[in-house]
């Protein structure tokens, strides 16, 4: 605690400086091995594996998020995945209008669901999507619009721990059936698909999906370090007081409401910002990510790898998300039962995660040595307490 | 195409009125013998036979002529008897005519059919109608005043007006008189006319809306304006009924939704449990229905009398497995609750999918529960949704009772609001516990056998129905059964009013707003409970 | 950049620190806390029934009275917790508290301790001193927040005062029940406020905790003003100077102890229960 600023929050994180390497690591390995390695050499990585490995960094960014509101403040958002898409659907319109006239009706304007469906222009909210930046900024206003607006009523009215659960998963469900309406004008069921090139750069060569794994990379380590600093610091803190005890934060002074909407908010930017770098990688976005069955995954991969603990979220989406991609391969059949059966065993025997049974065993080793370590910047330290 | 000729109607009025003082005494021969002169040689012998056959006063004769009409008389070669056939996948399923006895079933080849051409089909139509209302029996009268309707000309209108004269019965009166109104809007006469639109002022039979706005364009301005007037009062009615209709179909996909989600308002409600599950434990019950029907294909009719006990039974049991499994170990967690609550109906759905299969199964709907109850032209209510929503309440009265006035009931309360309370005078909690969980999940059970009549039962059943469950409690208040009655006919009835105006899906998505926006105006729902205990 | 401040504060104006800060507490008349005519009802209940009180500036109060006297729900009212069907009340002579929130009335100048002790328990006692600090406590500036020296030194005469020194870097959930009564007072202290409300300060502490809480409660007078809410008699009559009876949402009395024990229908009230 006594660091500066800057410092702090790198000091007494162990987990989190193991994960910034391995990922470093990563980022290095992963572009020489697919790009560098000849092909036919064992040590080459197939384009596919790096996608996958690019799509598990989105997944570990969207994990990232919910742990803040979750882990950090409380909040079980069953609705995460809607922001995620959202940003998703922000990156999938400007990576529709970059095909231009090379849809297959080769209409210059209009992406090929319009044509079909006889639409004769472009609706007002495809302007401007032409233009990256624009894209982007969408990329972070829309999820993050959505997020205060909802938070805005949701916190000041109060509604708490399950009830706000329950409404966080309407809303995802009904942005669902929302997307699902070809009136809509994002491409009903099919979504948007067929993505040519982004920034000028073909999605089909190995170089881009190379570079959208290293932007999704850089995306997950920044992301992690501004969670880092924000849990470090005295709203994060003040977001675990509320956590754990709301009433009080609230008769000590803080305007509790408005604690949760900011993290909300910034939870929702990320959560937006991962899907709009999962969408070019797996060239497709439709309206079943929005389904309620992804938010609530998501929240098994943050409890499944620790809540309360930044690091602990990433590795328990990297985690659990390898083991899918596994057992989808493998044993189709078993994915459901082992996903179920996960939910069940983790809420059930590990309250805290893989992280919070490896910081067990470590407190205990421990324990002998150190007696009531100067903890008072311990993360981890504080979310096995509160356990 | 009109029923009635002239001739033959003098005909069959002279015919009835000689045997009307006879038509106590059923003469089978006689009747057999001219049922056996329908198949002569020659159509205008046929024709004969047919007169001669109406002036018989005999059950029977009105079934003879409508099979004769329909091409379902032949006569079996073997014996040249006259014989009513049906199909049958071996050739004819055959009924005698005079006793109306099966006759078992014969070959195609080993009958030949009454053979009748259009002049003989006319004969036979007005025959029909107009034995049927010079018929004792007032329901086939009021029937066949019904066919009347738009199947009238000037010739014999008059004949109808004849009956009309010698009908006592207030109803077949009016339904001949609609009738013959329709028939007098094409007189040349203004009066007549208007007279006419007087009496089919709120007929609600498309016919008479067609002949009435045909009006708009007749010579005479006062007819015009009649013809108006009684369109606008039918347009009203109309309007009433569609607005019954709608009602009709709100308050049933209210009590759907009353069924789905009363489960819940035990288990959520009474023991703060979120169960996840609670979907696939409706799914389940869905499944037992159709578990039934399968081991028991002879008794569709009362496979659901049998399904309800026992989707009671199979989804209460699995609801306690879950509690004393899983659950009781998360109490005063929700969030974790939700979460397990949630795997366990994951692994429900696969297990599903593995052991029956991925599709959707097919659940017999009983002979009792389809076809609709026709109160007019225009309005109808299907069977299976008026059992649906008559069962829901009935659900809905017994769990009240059970939960007022009996031990068990008053053991749930005491539970529900002061635990260790509860504990200290003697209850055993954890049994409690596990049968309240057990009646919630049972119901939602019996709410699965319900839905197994209306949508398609697959492992995804209970998906579809979770959010929406969870929205009525909640919208209703937490702890407050009332609430969820209320707010689930609420909702049903909301949606089915929004969705001519928005579409289905449009609907779906408003209401959730709603609710979301409700939620947030009042956290307790509809029917909150007060008191400083529900701060905590 | 100065629109968009401008659009920030319409868009946040509930947080508009105005009403605490402009209308400075004004004790002139005396009393700084009025409650007039303030009645509660729970479902026909009435918990608080036409309650009338004043506390005046730098007192020492002590509130008694049996269970269900409607103290709790007090409390509840002054610091914005629960809303009542009618009344007034007014901190000093301008700041209407029913119009305030709970943390605008935190910042407004009174804090409270609850009945059950309540701090921050993944917390260690000195960071529930730092968050409980008096401070600009907007989402933003929390998060850049800096501890200045003087804050620290600000702390650490607080860990003095409640005697938490030794602890001050253990977490608040492994205190003894005493300590973390101590240290829900310690945050009040923090918050600096004018009014303290002391909901049942010395309940499951020991006989010399108990003491010591006496002195502390006692020396705070003055300078804040204090109500104490408490069962332990013994207590109350070594800290009351004024002691207000409650009794069916109601005042039964009011004066000094020894007044109050020989008024004849507080006697009734206690002995008949």
């Amino acid at each position: 605690m006594r660091g500066g600023p800057i410092t702090r929050f790198l000091l007494n994180d162990r987990g989190g400086t193991i994960m910034l390497s391995v990922l470093l690591a990563v980022a290095v390995l992963v572009p020489v091995l697919n790009l560098a390695v000849p092909a036919d050499s064992p040590l080459h990585l197939s384009t596919y594996t790096v996608t996958l490995l690019g799509k598990y960094l989105c997944y570990a960014l969207l994990a990232l998020a919910l742990d803040l509101v979750w882990g950090y403040c409380g909040i079980l958002s069953l609705g995460h995945a809607a922001f995620f898409a959202l940003g998703g659907y922000a990156m999938g319109m400007y990576l529709m209008r970059q095909i231009g006239s090379r849809g297959v009706y080769g209409h210059p304007e209009l992406p090929d669901f319009m044509v079909f469906l006889n639409w004769q222009e472009l609706p007002w909210y495809w302007l401007g999507f032409d233009m990256f930046w624009f894209a982007l900024l969408m990329v972070i206003v829309v999820p993050g619009l959505l997020a205060f607006v909802f938070g805005w009523f949701a916190f000041r009215s109060r509604v708490t721990g399950v009830y706000l659960s329950i409404i966080t998963q309407a809303l995802t469900y009904a942005l669902m059936l929302a997307f699902f309406r070809n009136e809509m004008g994002f491409g009903g069921n099919n979504g948007l698909t067929d993505f040519k090139d982004i920034l000028g750069f073909s999605l089909q060569s190995d170089a881009t999906r190379v570079g959208l794994f290293l932007a999704s990379a850089i995306a997950l380590a920044a992301a992690y370090l501004i969670c880092r600093f924000i849990v470090t610091s005295k709203l994060g803190r003040v977001l675990i007081a509320i956590r754990d005890t709301e009433d009080r934060a609230r008769f000590v002074g803080y305007r509790v409401e408005n604690y949760k909407l900011w993290a909300f908010v910034v939870s929702a930017v990320l959560a937006g910002i991962a899907g709009a770098l999962y969408v070019p990688q797996v060239g497709i976005i439709n309206p079943g990510e929005f389904s309620p069955l992804n938010s609530i995954e998501l929240v098994i991969w943050v409890a499944v790898g620790g809540r309360g603990t930044l690091y602990g979220a990433v590795a328990g989406a990297l985690l659990v998300n390898y083991a899918k991609t596994y057992f989808t391969g493998a044993m189709p059949e078993a994915w459901l039962f082992a996903l179920g059966a996960l939910f069940v065993l983790v809420t059930l025997f590990l309250p805290r995660g893989i992280v919070g049974l490896l910081n067990r065993r470590r407190m205990k080793r421990q324990s002998g040595r150190h007696d009531a370590q100067t903890g008072a910047a311990h993360d981890d330290q504080h979310a096995e307490q509160s356990a | 195409m009109k029923y009635f000729s002239f001739l033959t109607f003098n005909l069959l009025l002279f015919a009835n009125g000689l045997l009307l003082p006879s038509n106590a005494h059923a003469d089978d021969s006689n009747f057999a013998a001219g049922v056996a002169a329908l198949n002569a040689d020659g159509f205008d012998a046929k024709e004969a036979a047919i007169a001669k056959l109406a002036a018989i006063d005999h059950p029977r004769v009105i079934p003879v002529l409508k099979a004769m009409l329909a091409g379902d008389l032949s006569s079996r070669k073997e014996d040249d008897r006259i014989v009513i056939v049906a199909d049958h996948p071996e050739g004819y399923r055959l009924t005698d005519v005079v006793s109306g006895e099966e006759l078992g079933v014969a070959g195609k080849r080993d009958v030949s059919k009454v053979r009748i051409n259009n002049s003989i089909r006319g004969l036979l139509r007005e025959t029909i109608a107009s034995l049927s209302l010079s018929n004792p029996d007032t329901k086939i009268r009021l029937a066949a005043a019904g066919e009347l309707l738009g199947n009238l000309d000037v010739e014999s209108a008059a004949e109808v007006r004849r009956y009309l004269d010698a009908e006592q019965h207030p109803r077949v009166r009016v339904a001949m008189q609609a009738a013959l109104a329709l028939v007098d809007l094409q007189s040349e006469d203004p009066h007549t006319v208007i007279g006419a639109v007087g009496v089919l002022r709120g007929n609600l039979h498309p016919q008479v809306r067609g002949a009435l706005t045909r009006l708009g364009e007749h010579d005479d301005p006062e007819v015009r304006r009649h013809a108006a007037k009684a369109l606008s009062s039918i347009q009203t009615k109309l309007d009433f009924y569609s607005f019954i209709e709608t009602l009709f179909f709100g308050l049933s996909l209210g009590s759907i939704l009353v069924l789905a989600a009363i489960g819940l308002a035990i288990t959520f409600g009474v023991m703060k449990v979120i169960n996840m599950a609670h979907g696939e434990l409706i799914m389940l019950g869905a499944y037992t229905t159709y578990a039934i029907q399968q081991m028991f294909p002879n008794h569709i009719e009362l496979s659901l009398l049998m399904a309800v006990p026992a989707a009671f039974v199979v989804s209460g049991l699995a609801g306690v497995a879950i509690e004393r499994g899983v659950i009781r170990f998360l109490y005063g967690r929700p969030l974790e609750t939700l979460l397990a609550t949630f795997g366990i109906s994951l692994i429900l759905q696969q297990l599903v999918r593995t052991v029956v299969s991925a599709q959707n199964v097919t659940v017999v709907t009983p002979q009792w529960l389809s076809g609709s109850w026709q109160i007019n032209p225009v309005l109808s209510l299907t069977y299976n949704r008026l059992y649906i929503l008559i069962f829901a309440l009935m659900v809905f009265a017994g769990l009240m009772a059970l939960l007022r006035r009996t031990p068990m009931g008053l053991q749930m309360r005491a539970v529900s609001q002061n635990r260790a309370m509860a504990k200290a005078v003697g209850i055993r909690t954890e049994w409690v516990d596990a049968l309240t969980f057990g009646l919630g999940s049972g119901i939602a059970g019996i709410a699965g056998v319900a839905l197994s009549q209306l949508t398609n039962v697959g492992p995804n059943l209970g998906q579809a129905y979770i959010i929406d469950s969870f929205m009525v409690v909640v919208f209703g208040g937490v702890g407050n059964l009332w609430g969820t009655l209320v707010g689930g006919l609420t909702l049903g009835v909301g949606n089915k009013f929004l969705e001519p105006m928005s579409g289905a899906v449009l609907a779906k998505i408003l209401w959730l707003v709603f609710i979301i926006l409700f939620i947030q105006k009042r956290p307790r729902g509809l029917f909150p409970q007060k008191g400083r205990a529900a701060e905590d | 950049m100065r629109g968009l401040k401008r659009l920030r504060e319409f868009v946040r104006r509930d947080l508009s620190r105005d009403v605490a800060a402009s209308a400075a507490l004004d004790t002139s008349h005396g009393p700084i806390l009025y409650l007039e005519g303030v009645t509660v009802s729970f479902d026909g209940f009435k918990a608080l029934n036409d309650l009338n009180l004043y506390i005046n500036d730098g007192e020492l109060r002590c509130i008694i009275g049996p269970n269900g006297a409607g103290k709790t729900t007090m409390m509840d009212v002054i610091t914005g917790k629960t809303r009542p069907d009618s009344g007034a009340v007014y901190f000093g002579q301008l700041i209407d508290l029913l119009k305030l929130s709970e943390p605008e009335i935190a910042e407004a100048g009174i804090g409270r301790k609850f009945q059950r002790p309540t701090v921050f328990e993944s917390h260690s006692v000195f960071e529930n001193l730092r968050l409980a600090m008096s401070a600009n406590k907007a989402v933003w500036a929390t998060l850049t927040a800096q501890l200045s020296g003087q804050q620290r030194d600000r702390i650490e005469e607080v860990l003095d005062i409640i005697g938490l020194v030794g602890e001050m870097h253990r977490n608040a959930g492994l205190l003894s029940h005493g300590q973390k009564q101590w240290l829900e007072i310690g945050m009040l202290l923090m918050q600096n406020p004018r009014l303290l409300l002391v909901d049942e300060p010395v309940a499951g502490m020991t006989l010399q905790e108990t003491e010591r809480t006496a002195e502390l409660l006692t020396s705070l007078a003055g300078r804040h003003s204090v109500v104490v809410v408490e069962h332990d008699m013994e207590f109350v009559r070594s800290i009351a100077k004024t002691v207000t009876v409650l009794h069916e949402g109601r005042v039964l009395a009011e004066g000094s102890m020894a007044d109050v024990q020989n008024n004849p229908e507080v006697v009734e009230v206690y002995l008949g229960e």
